[in-house]
Formats: structure tokens, C-alpha cells, sequence
């Protein structure tokens, strides 16, 4: 049964832009392999966390919503813990309340940009 | 001028008794069904300058949603995005 999951996971501030977009595609590449669909992606930018992690005092987040088999996830969240370029990550099911909120974000996000275009 | 009657106190205002003001969900009440443990600054509400997290009693928030707030904080502190132990957070 195909469920929808979100994936928010940090990376490490010493990437550059270029390696910071490579690790994306390596993760997004993955789950396309898997026939995954990508429903949604947000990249928050460099951010600083509330507590150092591995001596690092900010991190790169990033957030990936997207629907997959169950199976997927275990094979997914191994990748992560072999990449020493992640920080954190966590991976969470969305239930139908939290599907229409993050529905209802997206959309005022975009009413937001079309009104200021 | 009117003079005490037996000894009785009598005030010209009735004395400020701390009348209890009934507590409610914030959730229950604004409909708000799903917590995201992306927003810290509102998660902020629900935890004390320490970072740990209110007591129900405290913030009068129903048990079904207390369980989601208590959650949504313990995954936003997975991520970094609040602290798990602070001083003067607030």
C-alpha cells in the first residue's frame, strides 16, 4: 500500500552549494529508482540548530514529501545513516490531518507568490 | 456616617476573591487538527524557559492533544530545531 512520508534531514555545513545539490539528487535519484513519487520538496537553506551536533553549530536542512511502498523506507533510512555528510535526519508517515495542513501551507504559499507577482 | 454595626467589616467594593478562570484546549477550540513540529515558535508556547515541556495542568490543553504537542516537540528536538536542555529560552 502506497503511503505518503516526509523526510526532513540536515546536512553538513561544510558542503559547498554544489555538493550540498549532489547529495540532494543522490536521495532524489534513489527514490525515483524505487518508483517513489515526489510530491513535494523545500530547501530551507543553512540554519542553525538549537544544539551542536558533531561540533557543527548549523546544518543545511532540507525536506522531501513524497509517496512510497513501506518497504522502501528501511532501504532509505540505511542510506542515510552511511552518508557521514548527514547530520540528522527523520523520516514521518502523514496521516489525513496532517496531509490537508501541509496542503493547506503549500497553497497559501503560492497564493502568496502569485499576489506578489 | 454610618457606623459599623456590631463590629461587622463592610467594604465599598467587594474584595477581589481570585475568581478561577475556566481553562480550555486551544486545540479543541480553533480546530486545530494536526501539530507540525516544524513551527518551533509555536511549540515555544508549550515548553518552559528550561525547554521542558508544561505540564496539562498548566496549559489546560486536552489529554488527545497534549499527547501531539509532547510529540511534535520531541521531533522538533530530534531535529535541532529546539533545544533539549536550555536556560532563559524565553
Amino acid at each position: 500500500m502506497l503511503k505518503q512520508y516526509e523526510t526532513v534531514f540536515i546536512m553538513t555545513p561544510v558542503l559547498s552549494d554544489e555538493q550540498m545539490k549532489e547529495t540532494v539528487d543522490k536521495y532524489q535519484k534513489f527514490l525515483i529508482s524505487r518508483n517513489a513519487e515526489i510530491v513535494y520538496e523545500d530547501n530551507w537553506g543553512l540554519r542553525k540548530l538549537a544544539y551542536p551536533i558533531q561540533k557543527k553549530s548549523t546544518g543545511f536542512y532540507h525536506l522531501i514529501e513524497f509517496k512510497a511502498e513501506p518497504e522502501l523506507i528501511r532501504d532509505f533510512e540505511v542510506m542515510f545513516k552511511r552518508d557521514e555528510r548527514i547530520l540528522r535526519f527523520l523520516t514521518i508517515v502523514l496521516d489525513k490531518h496532517s496531509l490537508a495542513y501541509n496542503e493547506k501551507k503549500r497553497n497559501k504559499a503560492k497564493t502568496e507568490k502569485q499576489k506578489e507577482e | 456616617m454610618a457606623t459599623p454595626q456590631s463590629g461587622e467589616i463592610k467594604y465599598l467594593t467587594p474584595i477581589a476573591v481570585d475568581t478561577k478562570k475556566k481553562k480550555y484546549c486551544r486545540f479543541k477550540k480553533s480546530g486545530i487538527k494536526y501539530i507540525d513540529y516544524k513551527d518551533a515558535d509555536f511549540l515555544l508556547k508549550f515548553v518552559n524557559e528550561q525547554g521542558k515541556i508544561l505540564p496539562r495542568r498548566i496549559t489546560g490543553t486536552s489529554t488527545k492533544y497534549q499527547r501531539k504537542v509532547s510529540q511534535a516537540i520531541k521531533r522538533a528536538r530530534h531535529l535541532a530545531l529546539m533545544p533539549y536542555v536550555a536556560d532563559l529560552l524565553k
